[in-house]
């Protein structure tokens, strides 16, 4: 008999928003915008012991053809903003927000980083994401300076600078010496950074933090981006929630931990995921069936499928078959400011047509098809049932836990929290209190 | 407060119309230019404009953050089932500014603020901010030595806002105010001169100095209010002693005469300083 423990698993909750999960047409819907809304969220996430609270960002509206997007959850508040509130209205829950690095300033992201894990006492981190479309850059003053290549160019230069300036205070290994400033004043909080995309100096005015460093998960899935996550994350954002995508990439991402001197507990891979909660099995797979449907009308059938297409579809009826002309692969696309519209132009054709050999082969319509086709992994059954299939994904190291997305704004998560995680902490597989007070603590990572 | 020349003008509105949301209608951004040579070295690599060009990139910027809070209406989103659309796209709007520095093309991501245009405030202290002021502030916070240079202040400044064609009940006049308070005049005497004397000299961008006991402190705040300003922003010199004096004396002492409020009236900054809450400029009429 082996008597190792279990393995622990880590949860968060991720504000629903802006995206194609969320239901607004619910009636137990509220705002997306209210302060209200978020406290509920971490509240609900803080009273089952999650790890954190998360905040998606996007820093233009979604457009489609040109105009923008109507259909779905539309406007969000300034994530590291609604953070520091809640740092007020919570204890123990970690505070994360995503962040691109190549829109923001890596001294104002010190700051406010800082400052957040100063009011929270050790609370603070942020999910790091790159980006390099001229679509969002047409928002800032520089426009779309970045190419694709450079993303992570600009981004492990900005970590260095973060770290650089968090570091610049007493408190810290790296600032046992004293540091010197370029202007030949060494002290507290002097610095200076010379890189190709980061050039900053001056001196640093907020003081070591509780956490040194705030928590940094970080989002690409790219090779580029898992070899960075590999050197320098404490977790991933992942999207390879399904159980054998899990295992591939979990083993390949803890591969490459090593040749950065670190070990598999030094990097945490967690999934995005949905749940769906009924009292049986059945009902819950009726409930989903329910909320696909809510989630992807005809007129969101048809705007997927114009997405790949890249044509007016607006004629087809969203009941019917799917369109047998072929994508237009010659035009800029219809959709902006989605990753998922930019993946699937890539390879438009050879996707139109396995969607056409699918929806043939189960005799599906468009609308259906598109439920099919954008069903993500989604835990659905009964407490028990959820709670089971959560755990044997940690267990086999799918992943170490999950970033939870509600599909309903305030209240998603409250069955979770009274149903599913007692479930977990009677497995022993979840805490039943919170051990630690920092962020740091919650995920057991050892890195400051 | 924040830097109009180090920030991000798209970030700056979100994070403030969030800050109006969270507290239901009492945000505020304190406008500051930053003219030390030094802070330009905090952002980069970017070229930061110099003198003149600093405050008329900073009117551009508050620009942007304006017409962004303005770039949703109130009622844009609609939740409307029949149509399955949440938002309706003819009120949410471009704001497609063009400067010579920078373009936003727009709209915010974060629907119009509570207050629709959170209160701009921001220091005046030369002819520099006072055209920014003029150009941009629901509130200026004025900083001079004495009062007869706040009352020349407080005058140009009523008779540039008038030129610029603005609302004279739009712009308001605060003068700061450097208070050093104690029940024992002698007391306070003493530690303002220390102030005086000491290896920091106060500097004149203190404002006007306010030194004596809370009752004395309230008649000479209620002389200098007839002076042309509508409020006055207290610093309080040492925060341990002269917070508490200003919050729990000075602020009785001005209730008994009348001049401070004994309850709030409104709910949002806005209204406590009688400001309406705008029309958008991109609300249809």
């Amino acid at each position: 008999m082996s008597s190792t423990a279990p393995k622990q698993i880590h949860l968060a909750a991720h504000f629903p928003g802006v995206n194609n999960t969320t239901v607004w047409s619910d009636p137990e819907a509220g705002s997306h915008m209210d302060f209200a809304s978020f406290k509920h969220l971490a509240r609900t996430a803080e009273r089952a012991k999650f790890d954190f609270f998360f905040l998606a960002e996007g820093l233009r509206m979604r457009e489609h053809a040109g105009a923008l997007h109507e259909l779905d959850v539309a406007g969000r508040p300034d994530g590291l903003a609604i953070l520091a509130a809640l740092a007020a209205v919570t204890e123990r829950l970690g505070l994360v927000a995503t962040i691109t690095t190549t829109y923001h300033e890596p001294y104002e992201l010190a700051r406010q980083l800082a400052s957040l894990d100063h009011l929270s006492e050790g609370r603070a981190g942020w999910n790091l994401v790159t980006s390099s479309d001229a679509f969002t850059g047409a928002n800032f003053r520089r426009g779309a300076y970045l190419r694709y290549d450079q993303r992570y160019e600009r981004g492990e230069q900005f970590v260095l600078a973060v770290n650089s300036l968090w570091d610049s205070w007493p408190g810290s290994a790296a600032a046992e010496e004293p540091p010197t400033g370029s202007n030949g004043h060494p002290g507290p909080g002097a610095f200076a950074v010379s890189g190709t995309q980061v050039q900053i100096a001056g001196e640093f005015t907020v003081p070591r933090s509780p956490q040194g460093h705030p928590v940094m998960l970080q989002a690409g899935d790219s090779d580029a981006g898992r070899e960075f996550a590999a050197q320098y994350a404490d977790g991933i954002f992942s999207r390879h929630g399904k159980l054998e995508d899990g295992l591939r990439f979990y083993a390949d991402v803890k591969g490459r931990l090593a040749r950065y001197g670190r070990t598999a507990d030094e990097l945490l891979i967690l999934p995005g995921a949905t749940f769906v909660l009924g009292d049986t099995d059945n009902e819950a797979l009726e409930l989903a069936r329910e909320v696909r449907h809510q989630q992807v009308s005809g007129r969101h059938a048809i705007m997927f499928l114009e997405q790949l297409w890249n044509r007016d579809l607006s004629a087809y009826d969203s009941d019917g078959p799917l369109p047998d002309v072929d994508p237009d692969v010659e035009s800029e696309g219809r959709a902006q400011g989605s990753a998922q519209a930019r993946t699937l132009q890539r390879e438009a054709v050879q996707t139109a047509e396995r969607w056409r050999q699918r929806a043939q082969a189960d005799n599906l319509s468009i609308r259906e098809l598109v439920i099919e086709m954008t069903a993500r992994q989604a835990f659905i059954g009964s407490p028990e049932t959820v709670a089971a299939t959560l755990n044997a994904y940690v267990q086999a190291d799918a992943c170490d836990g999950f970033i939870l997305v509600p599909h309903i704004t305030p209240g998603g998560l409250d069955r979770f929290a009274n149903e599913v995680v007692p479930r977990l902490q009677e497995r022993g597989t979840f805490r039943s209190d919170y051990e630690g007070t920092t962020l740091r603590q919650h995920l057991g990572s050892a890195r400051a | 407060m924040a830097s109009a020349t180090l920030t991000e003008p798209f970030l700056l509105s979100s994070q403030i119309a969030t800050l109006d949301y969270v507290s239901r209608g009492r945000a505020g951004w304190q406008l500051d230019v930053s003219t030390d040579p030094g802070a330009g070295r905090l952002v980069g690599p970017r070229t930061i404009p110099a003198g003149a060009e600093l405050y008329r990139e900073a009117i551009d910027h508050v620009e942007v953050v304006r017409r962004l809070w303005d770039s949703w209406d109130d009622d844009a989103e609609i939740r409307d089932s029949a149509t399955h659309r949440f938002i309706d796209r003819r009120r949410v709007h471009y704001i497609d500014f063009e400067g010579a520095d920078f373009s936003v093309k727009g709209p915010s991501i974060t629907p119009r603020p509570p207050q629709a245009q959170p209160v701009i405030a921001t220091v005046v202290s030369d002819d520099a901010t006072q055209a920014l002021a003029v150009a941009t502030a629901d509130v200026a916070i004025i900083t001079e030595p004495d009062g007869r240079a706040l009352t020349r202040r407080a005058s140009a400044m009523r008779a540039s806002a008038q030129e610029a064609g603005r609302d004279p009940d739009g712009l308001l006049l605060f003068a700061e105010v450097d208070a050093v308070l104690d029940a024992d005049e002698r007391v306070a005497s003493e530690r303002r001169s220390r102030l005086d004397a000491g290896p920091d000299p106060v500097p004149s961008s203190r404002g006007l100095p306010l030194t004596g006991t809370p009752s004395a402190a309230a008649d000479q705040l209620t002389a200098w209010a007839e002076l042309g300003v509508d409020g006055f922003r207290l610093a309080p010199a040492d925060l341990p002693l002269d917070l508490p004096a200003i919050s729990a004396q000075l602020s009785g002492e001005l209730r008994r005469r009348g001049v401070l409020r004994d309850a709030y009236e409104a709910s949002t900054l806005r209204g406590l300083l009688g400001l309406r809450r705008p029309a958008s400029r991109y609300a249809a009429a």
